[in-house]
């Protein structure tokens, strides 16, 4: 903390020691002195502010003219052209920015220019007056004191008991929001059906796939059969049920022990949905051989089992067991092994009820 | 005030009809009191102080342009086909919902201009509550008495971004449905009740037929009644105890300097309004905001590349990016007694903004503590003479822009030319190192600047003139600022460290030298004022060139 | 399966493992060009262009592919890869690739149309593949509706539902396909270039990619109905506009209305 000024060590001026603050300090010279502006001296300056400010109302009047000549000018038909609508947009952005703009920078610069410049000082008041706060204190105690509370301390324990027990039905009236969740995220409807397979369909058409067209380096985005046939809860079915069928060369998959009968000739199926929170994880590499999740990154490796290998996900992409029907095309032998999609506190317990 | 005296007929006869309606109202409300409290209220001018103002505004741009929406917008899931005359999504099946915002865009006339207002208005909104929010803070304005009116502040904040959030979500398209489906993800990993939140709030399994009708109720009547509510009381607050002033010659903490309410405030504030207004409808004029006819209806199935939230929410985002789910063989998913603890997704959504929030609303207590201040304090800190301070806030606000940064991780890859996952180390790191090297850079810089505040107190500004002395010496020139600039450069205070002081009993407290140790580290590097015995030490030191430049500067000024 | 795992460890288990991936890789090149073969042959080359195509190879590619297009350790194989694989990574330029890096970038094309031409006929030659499409898929009169559907399901994940692109794992990306033809569009569909995934005409249908090109090429005309896009990239560029240009335009506004008139 040198002095820079004459370069000499000398501390004793920059650091000061306490209760100088107290002994020594520049007087505050006031209030600067008011400087005239132009418009003040000369009538011709104050003339041409004023013309100024008219001619900036005069701008807004324009501007209101302008949208409502684009409003009622320009017609949105059933063949609108998406050049008419852009126009539309423009137009009326500057209309209303013209008629904004007119009447705010008017007003202001008639604020700066003409009226008075005059800095005042007005005087701070205590926020609260000692004088206030005894007769406040006096007040409350009065109050307190004709209600009694404090000499009846059973009215009181049991208004509290009252009041603290009286919002229960106000959070219990919440309670069918929805329903209990059950199980309900544990199962999708890849699971056979009375004792049928379910076959894998493109998504969003609902067309079955054969295993033959799944090529090398080839992306499914699947959809279970059926899927686009229910009328309720089909978006609710499919943010679970959601595939990606990707085809690698038999050698490139590990599979552990138990998953050797999963795929099929190299075809593996693996749940979309992100296990970190959700996101369907759909970008492919057909070269790395990686799965990436565009929200937040998490990547996964196909030819491990899709184990995480970057980003905030933990557990790897849930496989679905496929095979192929007589007819030659894909099927879920069942539904996923574990829960889909992203974790919740009764997962384990559902995966483990599964695989029992 | 007897009852006499208002039973009878008041004296005053106005003359003309504007005259008698006005006096008519003022008999039945009390008009003139009012007007004579605060018809001549000063308020100090700064373009800094404007901020508040801005959001103020914007949320009343919001109001207008959302009216207009909710005549148009239909909250409902049920499946629709498309009919409107957006060609490429003829006959797509989409809710009603996405149907109806896009009707709004495609087919009601001024509806695109109205939704794009409405959408810059809501991320003006709360920018402007930030950057009102950093003005604050780095002015010392929470002070006291404004402590409670800070918080009011916060809370405004934590509603403003509700508000987004739900609105973000109502048109039902893809983008904003993956936004929902992460919401759920998040919500999910809350131990024990997590499950049961989520299937509440989306009346069952995610996405449901529920969410967009419950979050249109939020958005429409419940957030902004609350931010109503917050606003009055900010407001109430602000005119209790009158409007913070920079420090300067003249202004002190008794008094308030500046413009009268009327004319002058009130029209540059009115004025203000409509600039405001102005520049959102020259936006929303040439600039898309949320294209959502690009995204498409939601569908668990597609996500598009650079799915982000609204830049308020994109700190959570970022956090949820940086966090890994697996460092070496630990996963962070971690199972305790057959139940899952998401500590992946846990951790990263509650724990960055929980720090901000809670130092956010505690600050103002944290510093007085340290301070052991109890003063009123009205006039403003310039930020660099707080030097710690300032340094807090920018190591804060770094550690906000980090995860900030961090939610677009992949557009900073595509448009640098980077590996994705090199960014995302690089944040990691940063997201622990950054705060520190702002922390020290910035009370660095900020003590130069004080210093440099003082050298041109005591030896005025450089002039660039070198002037060669008789005796062949050579130095430049310095000018001696007037009284009034030179008050401004030394007419604050340098609070010094505190030390412990024993309690009543004539112990120190553990907690007391806590305290001690947080003044120290808070006042120990310093940059005092400069006292008139140094400024005559040094126009001693330097008699000669500053009487030549004294007489420089007046025969300039003529 | 505890039969199988002590089996595992059989020291005849290894050439059973190796002969079992053979014969399924074998099979898979036999199933997967089956498929190609159904649309291999819809352009013509004639033999002079193989000729010259085989010329142009060997001095200007040969060199990381290999004598005969067989592949070494910098560069793949290029028998099978097809006619549109060639047009594209030679037609936009991409091949012959500036460096080694994450990703071929695109680039001014190196050859003009014709030896453009007899370099996919070369290849072409030396296995089947798939083809250069016809005029008739790529006349952007397909649905544009059902091909924006496609396009959100297949593609819009990498490429952007406004196909602004977007990035991928380690320094790739998928690039934007505002000005690409669509020709090229549909040849990167068939061909799966670099780190893309093969979308063959079983997966999506000859109809399906000319709805997609028709998409494509019509919200890239029709432009934004807001005005400006903003890169169309979403909530960054809308957040980081309203934070520089927005609250830029305000706080000089608020300067000017708080300072004082000469």
């Amino acid at each position: 903390m040198g002095n820079h000024s004459d370069g000499s060590p000398n501390h004793s001026g920059t650091v000061a020691t306490a209760g100088q603050n107290e002994v020594e300090k520049f007087q505050d010279p006031g209030i600067p002195p008011h400087r005239l502006r132009l418009a003040d001296t000369d009538p011709k300056a104050a003339k041409r502010a004023e013309r100024q400010v008219a001619l900036l109302f005069g701008a807004s009047v324009v501007g209101t003219l302008i949208f409502l000549v684009a409003y009622f000018a320009i017609d949105l038909g059933d063949d609108s052209s998406i050049a008419t609508i852009r126009l539309q947009n423009a137009l009326l952005g500057v209309g209303t920015a013209f008629a904004m703009l007119g009447i705010g920078t008017g007003i202001v610069h008639w604020a700066k220019a003409l009226m008075p410049d005059h800095e005042v000082s007005e005087e701070r008041h205590a926020v609260r007056i000692e004088e206030d706060r005894v007769a406040a204190v006096r007040i409350v105690d009065d109050i307190v004191e004709e209600t009694g509370i404090k000499r009846r301390p059973l009215i009181r324990n049991t208004l509290l008991g009252a009041v603290a027990l009286a919002p229960l039905p106000a959070l219990a009236v919440f309670g069918d929001l929805g329903p209990r969740p059950d199980n309900t995220l544990s199962h999708t409807m890849w699971a056979p059906q009375e004792g049928k397979l379910k076959r894998l369909t493109r998504d969003p058409d609902g067309t079955p796939i054969k295993a033959s067209d799944v090529t090398l380096g080839s992306a499914f985005h699947v959809i279970p059969e059926g899927l686009n046939e229910l009328h309720e809860g089909k978006l609710n079915e499919k943010a679970k049920a959601v595939v990606l069928l990707m085809r690698l060369d038999p050698s490139s998959l590990n599979p552990s022990k138990g998953r050797e009968d999963w795929s099929y000739n190299g075809i593996v199926a693996y749940s979309k949905i992100c296990t970190h929170v959700g996101c369907p994880v759909a970008l492919y590499e057909q070269q790395t051989h990686h799965l990436l999740c565009p929200c937040h990154q998490s990547t996964f490796d196909l030819t491990n089992e899709c184990k995480v290998i970057f980003g905030p996900a933990s557990r790897p992409l849930p496989q679905l067991p496929i095979a192929v029907d007589d007819e030659g095309y894909l099927v879920a032998t069942s539904d996923f092994k574990e829960p889909v999609g992203p974790s919740y506190w009764e997962r384990d317990e559902h995966e483990r009820s599964i695989n029992s | 005030m007897s009852a006499a005296s208002t039973a009878e007929a008041p004296a005053f006869v106005a003359k003309t009809k504007t005259g008698r309606i006005t006096d008519f109202v003022d008999q039945r409300v009390g008009g003139s009191g009012i007007l004579r409290e605060f018809g001549r209220k000063v308020f100090p001018d700064h373009w800094s102080f404007m901020f508040g103002e801005v959001a103020l505004y914007s949320f009343v741009i919001l109001l207008l342009s959302g009216t207009f929406l909710t005549f148009f917008f239909d909250p409902s899931m049920a499946e629709t086909h498309y009919d409107g005359s957006y060609l490429p999504l003829k006959n797509v099946e989409m809710s009603v919902a996405y149907s109806s915002s896009l009707n709004i865009s495609f087919d009601v006339r001024g509806g695109l201009f109205m939704r794009q207002v409405h959408h810059w208005a809501a991320l003006l909104f709360v920018a402007s509550i930030g950057v009102h929010m950093l003005r604050v803070f780095f002015t010392g304005a929470f002070r006291k008495p404004r402590e409670m009116n800070w918080v009011v502040g916060g809370v405004l904040l934590i509603l403003a971004m509700a508000a987004g959030f739900t609105g973000y979500s109502l048109p039902d398209d893809l983008l904003s449905g993956n936004g929902l489906r992460i919401i759920d993800g998040v919500i999910k990993a809350i131990p024990v009740v997590g499950t049961y939140i989520s299937f509440f709030l989306f009346g069952g399994e995610f996405p449901g037929t529920a969410i967009i009708g419950r979050l249109y109720m939020l958005h429409i009547l419940l957030v902004p009644a609350l931010i109503l509510l917050m606003i009055v009381l900010h407001l109430f607050m602000v005119v209790v105890h009158k409007h913070t002033q920079y420090p300067g010659p003249g202004r002190n903490d008794g008094n308030v300097v500046g413009y009268p309410l009327g004319p002058v405030y009130a029209a540059k504030a009115g004025g203000f309004f409509f600039i405001v207004f102005g520049v959102l409808a020259l936006m929303a004029g040439f600039f898309t905001i949320n294209p959502i006819w690009n995204y498409g209806p939601y569908d668990p199935s597609p996500v598009s590349a650079g799915t982000q939230p609204d830049w308020y929410i994109g700190f959570v985002d970022g956090a949820l990016r940086l966090m890994p789910g697996v460092i070496g063989d630990f996963h962070f998913e971690y199972i305790i007694f057959g139940h899952v603890l998401t500590l992946n997704v846990l951790l990263p959504a509650l724990v960055p903004a929980g720090i901000i929030f809670t130092v956010l609303f505690m600050y103002p207590w944290i510093e007085r503590w340290i301070t052991k201040d109890d003063r009123e304090h009205h006039v403003l800190d310039r930020p660099r003479n707080a030097p710690t301070r300032t340094a807090i806030g920018v190591a804060g606000f770094t550690w906000y822009c980090v995860m900030w940064a961090a939610a677009g991780s992949d557009l900073i890859a595509t448009h640098f030319h980077v590996s994705l996952n090199d960014v995302t180390y690089w944040l990691r790191t940063l997201f622990f190192i950054g705060p520190v090297i702002a922390f020290t850079v910035t009370k660095r810089v900020a003590l130069a600047l004080q210093r440099k505040d003082r050298e041109i107190a005591l030896h005025g500004r450089e002039t660039g003139r070198i002037v060669r002395l008789p005796h062949g010496e050579f130095i430049e020139v310095h000018a001696p600022l007037d009284e009034y600039k030179h008050y401004k450069l030394v007419g604050f205070e340098s609070p010094v460290p505190l030390p412990a002081v024993p309690n009543d009993h004539g112990i120190v407290t553990r907690k007391e030298k806590r305290r001690a140790w947080l003044s120290r580290w808070f006042f120990e590097d310093r940059v005092a004022p400069a006292t008139p015995a140094e400024l005559e030490a040094a126009h001693g030191h330097h008699a000669q060139p500053a009487v030549e430049a004294r007489e420089e500067s007046k025969s300039l000024s003529h | 399966m505890k039969a199988l795992s002590q089996k595992r460890r059989h020291p005849l288990a290894a050439i059973a493992l190796l002969l079992l991936g053979l014969l399924v890789t074998g099979g898979l090149y036999a199933v997967a060009t089956t498929v190609n073969q159904a649309k291999a042959s819809t352009t013509s080359f004639s033999s002079s262009d193989v000729e010259e195509g085989g010329k142009l190879f060997a001095a200007n590619c040969a060199t990381c592919h290999g004598m005969g297009a067989s592949g070494s350790k910098d560069a793949p194989s290029l028998v099978g890869v097809g006619a549109a694989a060639v047009d594209f990574q030679v037609g936009t330029g991409r091949m012959p690739m500036q460096m080694n890096g994450p990703q071929a970038y695109q680039k001014p094309a190196q050859f003009n149309d014709e030896q453009t031409h007899q370099l996919a006929a070369y290849v072409a030659s030396l296995g089947a593949g798939p083809a250069i499409p016809e005029e008739s898929l790529l006349d952007e009169k397909g649905d544009a509706a059902a091909g924006g559907e496609l396009f959100r399901t297949n593609c819009a994940m990498c490429h952007n539902a406004a196909a602004a692109g977007g990035a991928l794992t380690r320094g790739k990306f998928a690039p934007a396909l505002a000005g690409v033809s669509g020709k090229h569009i549909y040849e990167a569909m068939v061909s799966g270039p670099q780190n893309m995934p093969v979308f063959s005409d079983a997966n999506v249908s000859p109809e399906g990619k000319r709805d997609i090109i028709t998409f494509l090429k019509q919200i890239e005309t029709n432009g934004s109905p807001g005005g400006a896009d903003l890169g169309a990239l979403g909530p960054v560029s809308e957040g980081l506009f309203v934070w520089i240009a927005g609250l830029g335009v305000i706080i000089a506004f608020t300067i000017w209305l708080t300072s004082r008139t000469s």
